[in-house]
């Protein structure tokens, strides 16, 4: 027999189901039209410079099939980059490459690949293979991250990115991401990278679960999950409600990584967040987005809502 | 949003209501039933004459069916635009005549009448007509007597002696008797004249009865005959063509004995034609139709008031909805996920016509099979649009060897492979590829079971006799499915999955 949960149970948890998620948030504070600067990543890019957010370094853009051997060939001179569709969704189509072999390109994997097969990713990349509906892309070529020395260890053959959900400009609820052997060096939980929720007063892990069951360290590297405090968590809370109001989304997901020489960054931003950060947490995101909906009514300054936010959702520990 | 689902909740509550205050109209206050109950089948018979005009005036007469061999005539309607029309009583018969005096360009006339045939009965046991014997050649008449001689010590009454001869004229011509044909090949007639001319020779009184072999969903069928025989006290049928003694199943008589069904004064290369469609309606509806077969208004709220050829399209379309219905309930509701939104419908509707087995089988072998090339053609390095339509063009190559290969061995339901929609699954094709490269095959699985799960409901509920009634006879329900449809559009609740999904969520809270 298969074991559920009862329905009215995961109302007083305040679970935030899909439907409601669609209907109630998305389909209420999303307007349509703010959805390209979200979409396209090469305008949400634009839109976070223009607001001093900052965010990787852009080394180019591939718009054509025939750029791409030309491309290829100035690749040849860096040491590190990242390839990313500009229209994907879900991480889909993202190449790392974190150093070089000679002629070969390491990827993050540490799989050496050729420059042919960098080029077959691009060609694929522009035909449309990783974007939302399968149309034509482009693709863009950023600077590679250098990790947080004290979250790398956390992650395995990936990037550990951190996913605030604001609401209306108050951070609501937050998890690290953590790639594992398993998923595949991406941080996409069903896949089976680790999800921490993190506290939201304080930055630090409140519990960790890998495929909905908790876990205490992660698997590959045995880092304990109970230690970890993210560093710069302010300026975390801050960027992710800044975003809220560059795009106009009210309801959204902001993935940020931790550089080592320029702290936090925007990696991308969701408007359709997924609902596992509530599994990560243990906590339900309806009674919060209720109280960062108050929060909103009674204060229209940034640095109060986040201070609020962190009173209200505190865990305590 | 208060506002919003209050609007949708109004528009919702007066769609419901319409729909179901004209269904219950239509069962109360005029006798439509709503449960299924006992069927017959009605058919629709379409009669189409064209001819060429020549100079003069034009005059066209087509002997009408009369209720014979337990059949019932329900309807007529005729159509005949810029011709004078009436319908002339002759020697027990209806012939309907139409004139005019002048005509340009060549036309169409139209005759149509639903008919059904609530009891198997028998024609009726009219005395025998004279016999004329066949004016004969000598050698003519020499091969007849042999014939009819051999065949007489062959058999022990008329009935196996006319067997006996139709069997012989039906037979490859290598296998026949000599005198056989020889008669056939120096008549200058059909085989059938020859049939009547051998048994008025024989002394058997015989005619021929005009009908058509009713097939749904038939178009430019054309007329076909019978042949009956009189055995001194009853009439015995034989087609002419089997030999099988008896009247055929689905065979509509429209006249009995030889004459003319169509003559065209004043027209040349004339033809008739017929389209039939037949309808499986609730016995109840029939009666009655029967009663009040002119003065039943509540047809024209129905789909039976469309010509015959868009019924049968009507009929398919009507269950679309209720489709979408199965699609909208298990995604918003039970949260099943599935590969392309409506892709299930389509597959579902293909069902319909490959039945579920035969269906399930040929996608699971186009799919499969496809992905298999898909991934040789992914190595090939190629853009988005060639590559969808390489599979597109390899697809449609799968369907056709299916079908040979199956039809080489005798199966002959695989033959309805064509009924997939091509394009549609070249997409599914192309999608669980990517899907496999990007989040592995428990997830191909996961979207392909759900979409199969959610086609095969929907299969399940199409096909439903209650459900086919209900559409069918009372298409305004489907206002009420509109409005359920609305409503679930804002409903919030949880999905069945996601009590799954957040299951652990209960243990350390």
């Amino acid at each position: 027999m298969i074991r559920l949960i009862s329905p009215r149970r995961l109302k007083e948890l305040g679970i935030l189901g899909m439907n409601r998620r669609n209907v109630g948030f998305i389909g209420k504070y999303n307007p349509r039209k703010n959805y390209r600067l979200v979409d396209d990543k090469l305008q949400t890019k634009e839109a976070a410079i223009a607001n001093d957010i900052p965010v990787p370094k852009l080394y180019g853009v591939i718009e054509y099939q025939h750029q791409i051997a030309g491309a290829v060939r100035k690749l040849d001179e860096l040491d590190g980059f990242v390839i990313k569709p500009v229209q994907g969704s879900g991480g889909k189509g993202i190449l790392v490459i974190v150093g070089r072999e000679g002629e070969l390109f390491r990827k993050s994997s540490g799989v050496l690949i050729d420059a042919a097969e960098v080029r077959r990713h691009l060609s694929n990349i522009l035909a449309g293979l990783h974007s939302l509906g399968g149309r034509n892309d482009k693709a863009m070529v950023e600077a590679l991250i250098s990790f947080d020395p004290y979250l790398e260890k956390y992650s395995y053959e990936g990037v550990p990115d951190i996913r605030v959900i604001a609401f209306k400009g108050v951070p609501v609820m937050a998890m690290m991401r953590c790639a594992t052997h398993e998923s595949d060096g991406k941080a996409n939980l069903h896949q089976g990278a680790v999800g921490v929720g993190i506290d939201i007063a304080s930055g630090k892990a409140v519990r960790a679960v890998q495929h909905g069951h908790l876990v205490t360290e992660h698997p590959d590297t045995g880092a304990c999950f109970e230690e970890l405090q993210i560093p710069h968590w302010k300026q975390i809370l801050d960027l992710a409600s800044r975003c809220v109001a560059m795009t106009g989304l009210g309801y959204l997901g902001v993935d940020i990584v931790l550089d080592k020489f320029r702290g936090p960054m925007l990696l991308e931003l969701n408007a359709r967040p997924g609902l596992a950060i509530q599994v990560a947490n243990l906590a339900g995101l309806r009674h919060r987005l209720a109280v960062a909906e108050k929060i909103a009514a009674q204060t229209n300054d940034h640095d109060e809502k986040i201070a609020l936010a962190r009173q209200y959702f505190g865990t305590g520990n | 949003m208060m506002a919003s689902r209050t609007q949708i909740g109004l528009i919702a509550g007066t769609l419901f209501l319409l729909g179901v205050g004209l269904t219950l109209y239509k069962a109360v206050v005029l006798g439509f039933p709503l449960l299924p109950g006992e069927y017959r089948d009605v058919w629709t018979i379409e009669s189409k004459i064209n001819f060429k005009p020549t100079k003069g005036p034009v005059q066209a007469d087509l002997t009408l069916p009369s209720n014979q061999a337990g059949w019932v005539l329900l309807e007529e309607h005729f159509a005949s635009s810029g011709f004078g029309f009436t319908v002339v009583e002759e020697n027990g018969g209806r012939d309907a005549r139409w004139t005019r005096q002048t005509l340009e360009n060549s036309t169409t006339l139209y005759y149509k009448v639903q008919a059904y045939r609530p009891t198997d009965t028998a024609l009726d046991n009219i005395p025998p007509p004279p016999i004329h014997k066949p004016m004969l050649e000598g050698d003519q008449s020499a091969a007849m007597e042999r014939l009819i001689g051999l065949l007489r010590e062959q058999s022990s009454d008329t009935e196996s002696f006319v067997s006996l001869l139709v069997g012989e004229f039906t037979k490859d011509r290598d296998a026949q008797d000599r005198d056989a044909q020889f008669l056939i090949g120096t008549f200058d007639e059909p085989e059938k004249a020859v049939l009547l001319a051998v048994l008025a020779h024989a002394g058997i009184p015989a005619q021929e009865i005009r009908g058509i072999r009713l097939e749904d969903g038939r178009r430019r069928q054309t007329l076909s005959s019978l042949l009956e025989f009189y055995t001194g006290d009853h009439w015995v049928i034989i087609d002419p063509e089997t030999a099988m003694l008896g009247m055929p199943a689905n065979f509509f008589v429209w006249q009995r004995g030889s004459g003319a069904v169509l003559g065209v004064v004043g027209g040349r290369d004339s033809s008739l034609e017929f389209a039939l469609v037949s309808n499986s309606l609730p016995a109840k509806t029939v009666t009655g139709m029967e009663q009040k077969a002119h003065a039943y208004a509540l047809l024209d709220f129905s789909i039976y008031a469309l010509p015959v050829e868009q019924q049968g399209a009507f009929k398919g379309l009507m269950l679309i909805p209720v489709a979408t219905l199965v699609v909208v309930l298990m995604r918003l509701i039970v949260g099943l996920k599935t590969s392309g939104t409506f892709m299930p419908v389509l597959i579902a509707l293909a069902f319909l016509q490959t039945k579920l087995i035969t269906g399930l089988s040929l996608f699971l072998i186009l799919v499969g099979a496809g992905l298999w090339i898909r991934s040789w053609l992914s190595h090939m390095n190629l853009l988005l649009v060639s590559r969808i339509s390489a599979v597109i063009i390899v697809v449609i190559f799968m369907m056709a060897t299916t079908a040979i290969v199956s039809y080489k061995f005798g199966l002959d339901r695989a033959l309805t492979v064509t009924f997939f929609p091509t394009i549609i699954l070249a997409w599914t094709i192309e999608r669980m590829s990517v899907l496999w490269e990007e989040d592995g095959w428990k997830e191909v699985l996961k979207q392909g079971g759900g979409s199969l799960i959610v086609a095969v409901l929907a299969y399940l509920v199409m096909t439903n006799a209650l459900v086919e009634h209900l559409t069918f006879n009372f298409p305004e329900l489907t206002l009420s499915l509109l409005a359920i449809i609305l409503l679930l559009g804002k409903y919030t609740g949880y999905r069945l999955s996601e009590l799954y999904r957040f299951r652990d969520l209960d243990k350390s809270a």
